[in-house]
């Protein structure tokens, strides 16, 4: 039997700015709290862990999806309003001149108070994207298994 | 207040989640028992900093509004 823990489980499928920062607010904000944080990073929330300035992709598709789908804190855009990254552009400069702390540095924050970043095996097969293409701080890729654990020994669980 | 504080922290312009974010960091750096005074602008303080010392278990020992100024003291605990 599991016991529930003092413990949040925080699935990011979306890769849009605006949740994957309020996914990195949230689990900074448990972690400070003294919770354990875990974060599952899935299909498009895969960016949120991936490399700044780095094409991923191996065969025609992977690449094209590489090319159109950009990863990485400085590539996504808000999930309303990008137009054509004019939308990322206006958010950030708004984040900025009001003193909100941006997703790099919000993710360090996270990282550094503990926050386990576990990639999707699957997701990262299908998207063609592998360990290199992620930034260092995030575990072994891992299946909806281990997920479900670390789900259902939390006393939180979001999905985002 | 008789007792100093240990760390004096500035979190003015920060806002949501780094108040937190910072008080958290800052804990681990002094002694159960001792202090940390703060002082930030976002008014969501508040509400945080209480909330944040329940779900810790650290103690908030003054929050107060000065001004535009949020001053708080919290207490390590464990």
């Amino acid at each position: 039997m599991f016991e529930k823990k003092e413990k949040l489980t925080l699935v990011v499928l979306s890769g849009d700015l605006d949740k994957v920062m309020a996914s990195y607010i949230i689990a900074s904000g448990a972690a400070a709290a003294g919770m354990e944080v875990v974060m599952f990073f899935t299909f498009w929330g895969l960016k949120a862990i991936q490399r700044d300035g780095v094409f991923t992709g191996k065969g025609l598709f992977g690449r094209m999806l590489g090319v159109m789908n950009r990863g990485g804190l400085n590539a996504i855009g808000p999930s309303r309003l990008n137009m054509g990254g004019m939308g990322r552009w206006m958010f950030k400069l708004m984040m900025k001149q009001k003193g909100v702390t941006q997703l790099p540095e919000l993710r360090q924050a996270a990282i550094d108070l503990g926050v386990k970043l576990m990639p999707c095996q699957m997701s990262m097969d299908v998207m063609e994207i592998n360990c290199d293409h992620l930034i260092p701080e995030t575990t072994e890729p891992v299946g909806v298994a281990t997920m479900l654990e670390h789900a259902k020994e939390s006393s939180i669980q979001f999905f985002i | 207040m008789t007792e100093t504080p240990k760390l004096t922290l500035d979190f003015k312009g920060l806002l949501c989640p780094m108040p937190v974010v910072k008080i958290a960091q800052a804990i681990k750096q002094v002694q159960v028992g001792e202090l940390i005074e703060a002082i930030a602008t976002d008014p969501g303080v508040m509400a945080d900093i209480p909330a944040w010392a329940r779900s810790t278990g650290h103690e908030l020992v003054t929050l107060e509004k000065q001004d535009k100024i949020f001053k708080f003291v919290v207490k390590r605990l464990k």
